[in-house]
Parts: C-alpha cells; sequence; structure tokens
C-alpha cells in the first residue's frame, strides 16, 4: 500500500514539470505546423487562410534551398571532423603529466565558455579582418597578400570559428575517456611489442570510440542549429546560408510566416535524418 | 632459456628508495615466487624485471645478456597482469594473436600457435567471445594463453590469482603449476598469500621493503626461518612467538613455536590457558588460548574431533625439538 501510494504521490508531483515541458515542446511544434498551411504574412495582409502544401512546394523549389541543405552538412561535416581528431590529440596531450596541469585544463576549456555572438564577433573583428586583422598582419609579415577571410574564404572561416568553439567539448569528455583507460592494458601491449602507434591505433581508439560516439551525436544536434556565428559575421552571403538561416531570412526578412514554418519542418525532418544515420553508424559502439 | 641475475639493483622514486641494492639469481626452469606484504616492493622488482620501470642503478642480465636498457619487447618476457589487462575490443582469438601479430609472425604460424594454446587451456569454444563475455577463470587463461604464444624466455606473474573466488584460486594454481612442469619455463610470479607461495614454488624469496629477508626451498622456509618475520610470515596459522623469562629457558631473547607443533590437553602440559575463540574447520581446529602468561594469545592447531569449549581451563604441551629460537636482533640462533 505504501509503495503504490507513494507511488501515485509522486506521479501527482511531478506532474507540473512534466506538462511544463510537454506544452513548451508541443506548443511550438503545433503552431509551426498550424502556419506552415498557412498563407500568413503579417506586414501584408495577415493571416490569408489555408493553402494545403502550397508552402511546402514552394520552399523546396526556391533556388536557395538545396544550397542551404548543403552549407548545413558542410558545416556539421567540417567541426565534426576538425573537433574529433585534434580533440583526441588535446586529450593525449592533456593526459600527459605535466607542470601546471590543473591550469592548462581549466584553459583548454575557455572557449566554451564565451558566447557564440562574442566569440564570432572577436574572430570578426581582431582576427580575419582585412586591414587590422593578426591574420591580416601576420600575412602581411611575410609579405603576403592578406586574405579577407569572411568573403574569400567564408565556409572555412565560419568552420574554424565553430570549431574553435566546440573543440573543448570534444577535448574534455575524450580526455575524461582517456583517463579511464585501464593502464596495464597499455603495458601489456607495451609487453606483446606495440610500437607507441599500434598502441594508439589498436588500445587507445578502441577504447574511446564510445566517447567519440557521445562527441558525435551531441555536436550534431547543435551543430545542425547553429545560427549567431553566422548572422553576426557573414550574414549568410558567400554561400554560408544554412538551412537555419534560410528560414529565419524567410520569416523575418521577407515576413512570410508560413513559408519560414514549412522550411522549419524541413529543418527537423533533415535533423532526424542526419541523426538516424549517425546512429546507424556508430550506434554500435554504445551497445557494447 | 630464462636465466635472470639482478646485481645490485636499486629502484627510487623521487627521493624514496624503494628498492635498496639487490642481489638475485634466478635459474632456468624454476618457479620463483616474490612474497610480501603490501608495499614490500615485490611488484616493483617484477615490474622493473619486465622493463615497465627503469633501474635507478644497477644491471639486470637475462642469460648473461645485459638487458637493463633493453625495452620490454625485446626482453622476450612475457606477463599476465593483476587486472588480466585483456583487450575488451578484441575477441579471444585477436587477443591471443596480438603479441605475434606486433611480432609479424606469419598467419599459419600465428594459427597454429592459438589452437595449441587454446587446446592446452580449454578456450578452444570460447575463441571468437569477447573477454567481457567470460568468467573471471576463463579470463585468466586468456591472458595465460596470449603469454604462452610468445613463448618467452620466462613468464611473469603479477598477482594473478587475486581477483578469482576461493575456490577458483585454488584451481588455477594447480593449472599454473601443471603449465609450469609442462613448458619447463622459468616463471616468476608475485603474491602476497603464503599459501599460493608454498603450494606453487620452487624457490620463494621473502622480501621486506625491498629487502631479501630470505631466498630458499618452501620447507626449508618453513623448517628454518632465518629471521622474526620470516618466520611470521610463512606458515598458516602464524607462529606463536614467546619472550621473557620462558624464552630465556631456552637461551634466546624469543622462542617461536608453530600451532601445529603445541599438543592440547586436560592436565599435564608445561602451559596452561583458557579457551578463546576456536575455529572449526572440520579436519582441524584452531584453538586460541588465553590467560597463559606467555604471550597475548597462543594459537593451537588440534584435530577436528577435540572439544574444547569457550572458556575452558586447557594445558598445552610444545615440542621442544621443532621450537625456533630466535636472538635479541630477531635472527634465528642454530644449534
Amino acid at each position: 500500500m505504501a509503495t503504490q501510494h507513494s507511488r501515485s504521490a509522486a506521479r501527482i508531483m511531478m506532474a507540473p514539470a512534466v506538462i511544463l515541458l510537454l506544452g513548451w515542446m508541443l506548443v511550438p511544434l503545433t503552431m509551426t505546423l498550424l502556419f506552415s498551411f498557412k498563407k500568413y504574412l503579417p506586414l501584408r495582409g495577415g493571416d490569408l487562410g489555408w493553402v494545403g502544401f502550397d508552402n511546402y512546394i514552394r520552399f523546396v523549389s526556391s533556388s536557395a534551398f538545396w544550397p542551404s541543405v548543403q552549407a548545413t552538412l558542410v558545416i556539421v561535416g567540417g567541426v565534426l571532423a576538425i573537433t574529433v581528431i585534434f580533440g583526441v590529440l588535446l586529450a593525449l596531450l592533456l593526459d600527459q603529466p605535466m607542470w601546471g596541469q590543473g591550469i592548462v585544463r581549466i584553459l583548454v576549456i575557455a572557449p566554451f565558455f564565451v558566447m557564440p555572438t562574442v566569440s564570432a564577433l572577436v574572430w570578426k573583428n581582431m582576427f580575419m579582418d582585412p586591414v587590422n586583422g593578426l591574420f591580416a598582419h601576420l600575412w602581411k609579415a611575410f609579405g603576403a597578400e592578406p586574405i579577407s577571410w569572411l568573403s574569400e574564404a567564408s565556409m572555412q572561416s565560419i568552420i574554424l570559428i565553430v570549431s574553435w568553439q566546440w573543440l573543448p567539448f570534444a577535448t574534455l569528455i575524450l580526455l575524461t575517456a582517456i583517463q579511464s583507460l585501464d593502464s596495464e592494458q597499455l603495458e601489456a601491449a607495451e609487453m606483446d611489442g606495440a610500437s607507441p602507434l599500434a598502441r594508439f591505433g589498436y588500445i587507445i581508439l578502441p577504447h574511446l570510440g564510445r566517447a567519440i560516439t557521445v562527441v558525435v551525436l551531441i555536436q550534431t544536434i547543435f551543430l545542425l542549429s547553429i545560427f549567431a556565428e553566422i548572422f553576426v559575421t557573414t550574414g549568410g552571403s558567400f554561400g554560408t546560408r544554412t538551412l537555419t538561416f534560410l528560414i529565419f531570412q524567410r520569416v523575418l526578412e521577407s515576413q512570410n510566416v508560413g513559408l519560414g514554418s514549412a522550411g522549419g519542418v524541413y529543418a527537423i525532418i533533415l535533423a532526424n535524418i542526419v541523426a538516424a544515420f549517425l546512429m546507424r553508424i556508430v550506434g554500435k559502439n554504445l551497445d557494447a | 632459456m630464462g636465466r635472470i641475475t639482478l646485481d645490485k639493483v636499486t629502484k627510487s622514486f623521487g627521493a624514496t628508495e624503494v628498492i635498496p641494492p639487490l642481489d638475485l639469481t634466478i635459474e632456468d626452469g624454476e618457479f620463483t615466487v616474490f612474497v610480501g606484504p603490501s608495499g614490500c616492493g615485490k611488484s616493483t622488482l617484477l615490474r622493473l624485471i619486465a622493463g615497465l620501470e627503469d633501474v635507478t642503478s644497477g644491471q639486470i642480465r637475462i642469460d648473461g645478456q645485459d638487458a637493463t636498457m633493453t625495452p620490454p619487447a625485446k626482453r622476450g618476457l612475457a606477463m599476465v597482469f593483476q587486472s588480466y589487462a585483456l583487450y575488451p575490443h578484441m575477441s579471444v582469438r585477436k587477443n591471443i594473436a596480438f603479441p605475434m601479430k606486433m611480432a609479424g609472425i606469419d598467419e599459419a604460424e600465428q594459427n597454429r600457435r592459438i589452437e595449441s594454446a587454446a587446446k592446452a587451456l580449454n578456450l578452444t569454444d570460447y575463441l571468437e567471445r569477447k573477454p567481457g563475455q567470460l568468467s573471471g577463470g576463463q579470463r585468466q587463461r586468456v591472458a595465460i594463453g596470449r603469454a604462452i604464444v610468445r613463448e618467452p624466455a620466462a613468464f611473469l606473474f603479477d598477482e594473478p590469482l587475486s581477483n578469482l573466488d576461493a575456490a577458483l584460486r585454488v584451481g588455477m594454481r594447480m593449472e599454473i603449476s601443471e603449465l609450469h612442469k609442462k613448458l619447463a619455463t622459468t616463471m616468476i610470479y608475485v603474491t602476497h598469500d603464503q599459501v599460493e607461495a608454498m603450494t606453487m614454488a620452487d624457490k620463494i624469496v621473502v622480501l621486506r621493503s625491498g629487502h631479501i629477508e630470505q631466498v630458499g626451498s618452501p620447507l626449508e622456509l618453513y623448517h628454518s626461518p632465518r629471521n622474526l618475520f620470516v618466520a611470521g610470515f610463512i606458515g598458516s596459522p602464524k607462529m606463536n612467538f614467546i619472550e621473557g623469562s620462558e624464552a630465556a629457558k631456552y637461551d634466546a631473547h624469543t622462542v617461536g613455536i608453530r600451532p601445529e607443533h603445541i599438543a592440547i590437553s586436560d592436565s599435564g602440559g608445561a602451559w596452561s590457558g583458557v579457551v578463546g575463540v576456536s575455529e572449526h574447520l572440520g579436519s582441524d581446529t584452531f584453538f586460541h588460548i588465553h590467560d597463559t602468561g606467555l604471550a597475548e594469545t597462543i594459537t593451537v592447531r588440534a584435530d577436528g574431533e577435540v572439544g574444547f569449549r569457550h572458556g575452558d581451563r586447557v594445558s598445552l604441551t610444545p615440542r621442544t625439538d621443532v621450537m625456533h629460537r630466535f636472538d635479541a636482533q630477531g635472527l634465528r640462533i642454530t644449534a
């Protein structure tokens, strides 16, 4: 009896939180779905009634759609590759016993605490500015022509900025994973005649498989929706218009809520496809 | 061949000297056990021989060759770790094949050695499983298999049985002894358990804080321990030590008498006391006797049928012919 009582009491106690979270998710989702079937132009007549799948067809047939999907995937893929590879290397480095390890670790994590808008502005104005930026000075010091990063190498620049932000996250997770590796396994491999490179390939990397999976999944979820870094740097020009940015432009710049909502539904579908795809590839790492 | 010689080997971690200068020779084909309480440097000594730690000074020779600076893989030694250190993402077959793969041995030879090792260790049915799907004893056998296939000059075991339950430990003890008889390869085995040392060793090396206290065969150590430490460490239950006037009767500072060398009776013995805790093992009973006026407790081993109870006053008769005598420095007094 007591357990049944406490169980129902627990349900009642938890209900407000559950209802709040559910509402938080369901209300915007339902409204997006609702608007996506309407012609809704807030400054040009407001709600103009149901239009069926017109918005969906217009969104996909727009010349900006496929390039935006491509830009999204390139940014996500580029950032994932950089953060995982350098994350593993940095984690290996930080795992070595060295003087001032604690401080170095905190410094490595620091970029994660900087707001995306701020870090993007810092990169744009301090490093990538073609006249006053540090990179421009560096290029000039070697007698080279400074690159105007954000217009000539816009995609690479944004990948660089976002990677800088997410590298600490990857490093941190991979570092804890490396620290959990049983040192006797490495010693056994050493006795078995494995070179340092073989020890990395046969022992450390497989051990990190699960942590890499976690890093890839979590980062993908966040990277699919990056916005601030693009907004304050290129503003979506020079081929950096991602799907998120395209939706933003449709809703706020074109003032077409219906069309933007249809784009939002596509974004949800894309996120699910990418997630399913990733789970298929790396998911088996999570069972073992 | 596997004759290992340590010549004035020392090891320090920073300012703390873990192993003071130490000389030891391990003969080819010998089963040598390093035994001592935890923190006595026995594992460090094994790791020095393996090459996982660098010696601070001195020389290690394997078959007469100076191996002090040789990397671990080149010493021709194989090690079985306490945690087994199997590679969790590889199947048993791949685990066993790993050292051969690293040595660049061709596939056919690899398979031949894996098959024969698996047969010897009863692992044939488990070759395709992952270590996580095996029991403790099976993992232990895989670790041994991985060592065997390298055909090393010597095997090094670092407390390999301490993670197994008691019944399995006895079984594995026999299997390792069998293996030694079959392969006739040098084996060095580290343990804190004197029962393992006594049952398996050809030669026991008793260590305390990096010093070698005594080297000898199990029975040598049992019958003539060189000092109080060895006397107390070897043998179970522990030897009884008696100091003071009773010891003076035998011209010694301390006398030691093993529990199995004291007879217990109702009356008529040299010593008397009151029965405290008695441990019944069925075959034997260990009585802990208080109020003897000799030592805090005297442990006596008696036949399982002897039926004294808690609080009974009993009489004890030591066998003076097998009594051990020690001087004030704790060293054995011979004859």
